[in-house]
């Protein structure tokens, strides 16, 4: 009983840590610009691809093994960078204003887009990579648990980019730049700032953000083109069940959200989502700011 | 460079859409001066304000700093240029610190005498309550960190948009000394104050505007309490 209980809880933290990957990028998007990229989903499942292409292309390397992928995710965050910081300054810039209906629309179109430009080029099937069956590999923790590999090098990674991002957020130039555009944008400027150049520079760091979660998401599982409507939806909730604005809310967002969904699935295979869903609801009720807000406003 | 005239707008209009808020500001503020500027609620005087510093579009040639012309530039060109704005109802910025606060007003910073420990002099309370929430402070020491935010770009004109607006009286005079301190550093200073009778004794020149125009200026030693009446109203008291 009692290591059902525990192997239940680890297998939902670690399956949190994929959520908060998922998510950091959304938040850090609301948060700076109080913009919802309703093509956050689509765009880590192109990353996906971009990195199931170039796993493809990348020379066979003797020895590489499971590690390919790494390198590919390497060579994958300047681009996702430029990406993110041309979509934002010449696109989504012209959307942000007192309405965000026209973000919105306009996301929503650029999802479209992606999953149909991915079906056109992939086809429906779903897609993986070979990770030298790193991502079937598992260690024996005392007692008798046995951790995925794969899974805890993503919730190390997930907990390193929140730390990470909590630090520039808080402690840096560019951070208190982010939070002076995210207060009061008209003061910022008067400050000297660009705001346009900072909303790049934050959609820039969430598209690391997200080819991130991309790549080790098909690293982890198969792939297909239309998978980013659920992926937006886990980011989703984990934001909201943590609280906007607070990086580390966003964690324990994604925590509660995993561990939620490991707890349906063990009672049935087919409760895991819902479950989910059903806390996501509870938390709108009884507490809509989030478990963690971030005080902004005190 | 005493006597030179630093700032100067010439027939500046200005529009919130299709309102027009300016109909032909001319103003001129000499390097080294006090300027106050004196009106009623939507005599213009908050859009003035933000025309020179960016905020509100005008034509180029209407507004002419240090002889060049700077009128439509962005804000941040503007900062770069040497004018800070200390803006109405201060404004911090409300998830930061006193010092992170202070801190922003560097971003765009000339070189100069004023940095955080100079501001600390003037202003102690903000060293003691510099890890502050600044949104936590009261309304007085919130101003003293809007001033000191516009101070820390080393500005050579520093615009203050209505300093003592929700503030006790005790206050304000403490704002108002600091004054002569910050003009010592050879700073010229532009003031919208609703208290038409410390605008007059703080200030060297005094304008009034009236429905977007100049209703009044001249020298604040000199001008009358019926004159300023007259422009400030429209009609005489």
């Amino acid at each position: 009983m009692i290591e059902t209980l525990v192997s239940t809880l680890a297998q939902g933290l670690l399956l949190g840590g994929l959520y908060c990957l998922f998510a950091l990028g959304l938040s850090l998007m609301f948060g700076v610009m109080r913009l919802t990229n309703t093509a956050h989903g689509d765009v880590i499942v192109l990353m996906s691809f971009v990195a199931f292409t170039g796993m493809s292309l990348a020379p066979a390397v003797a020895g590489a093994g499971g590690w390919m992928p790494f390198a590919v995710m390497v060579v994958m965050l300047p681009l996702a960078f430029g990406l993110g910081y041309a979509l934002q300054r010449y696109v989504l810039n012209k959307t942000l204003g007192r309405d965000p209906l026209p973000s919105l629309v306009v996301t929503f179109g650029l999802s479209i887009v992606i999953q149909n430009m991915l079906l056109e080029l992939y086809s429906a099937d779903p897609r993986s990579v070979d990770t030298d069956g790193l991502n079937t590999q598992s260690m024996i923790l005392p007692g008798g648990l046995a951790i995925g590999v794969l899974p805890l090098i993503i919730l190390v990674v997930a907990v390193s980019a929140t730390a990470l991002l909590q630090w520039l957020f808080n402690r840096t130039r560019l951070g208190r730049a982010f939070r002076a555009v995210s207060d009061d944008r008209e003061i910022a400027e008067l400050m000297g700032l660009n705001a346009n150049k900072v909303y790049a520079l934050a959609t820039a760091i969430a598209f690391v953000l997200i080819a991130v979660a991309g790549v080790l998401q098909v690293m982890r599982t198969t792939v297909s083109p239309s998978d980013g409507s659920i992926q937006l939806l886990f980011a989703f909730e984990a934001v909201i069940i943590g609280g906007m604005g607070s990086f580390w809310g966003t964690l324990a967002g994604a925590m509660l959200l995993g561990i939620v969904q490991q707890i349906g699935f063990r009672l049935d295979p087919g409760w895991g989502i819902w479950f989910g869903h059903i806390v996501f609801l509870l938390v709108l009720v009884v507490r809509p700011q989030g478990l963690f807000p971030k005080t902004r406003e005190s | 460079m005493a006597g030179s005239t630093l700032l100067q707008t010439k027939g500046l209009t200005a529009f919130y859409g299709d309102a027009q808020a300016l109909f032909g500001i001319d103003f001129e503020v000499d390097a080294g001066e006090l300027v106050a500027i004196i009106g009623a609620n939507g005599a213009g005087k908050s859009t003035f304000m933000k025309a020179v510093t960016g905020l509100v579009k005008a034509a180029p040639g209407q507004i002419r700093f240090k002889g060049e012309a700077i009128g439509g530039a962005p804000p941040g060109e503007i900062v770069r240029r040497g004018i800070a704005l200390v803006p109405e109802g201060r404004r911090l910025f409300p998830s930061m610190n006193v010092e992170e606060n202070l801190q922003m007003g560097s971003f765009a910073a000339r070189p100069g005498p004023w940095n955080l420990q100079r501001l600390y002099k003037l202003f102690p309370i903000l060293a003691e309550k510099k890890a502050a929430p600044a949104t936590s402070l009261s309304g007085g020491q919130q101003q003293m960190v809007a001033i000191g935010r516009a101070l820390m770009s080393n500005p050579t004109l520093l615009l203050c948009d209505e300093l003592s607006l929700g503030l006790a009286p005790i206050v304000i005079k403490e704002i108002y000394n600091a004054m002569p301190s910050i003009c010592l550093e050879g700073m010229t200073v532009v003031i919208v104050e609703q208290d038409v009778a410390m605008a007059q004794q703080v200030s060297n020149r005094i304008y009034c505007f009236q429905e977007g125009q100049v209703s009044l200026q001249g020298r604040s030693s000199e001008v009358s309490r019926a004159q300023i009446s007259q422009a400030y109203f429209g009609t005489p008291s």
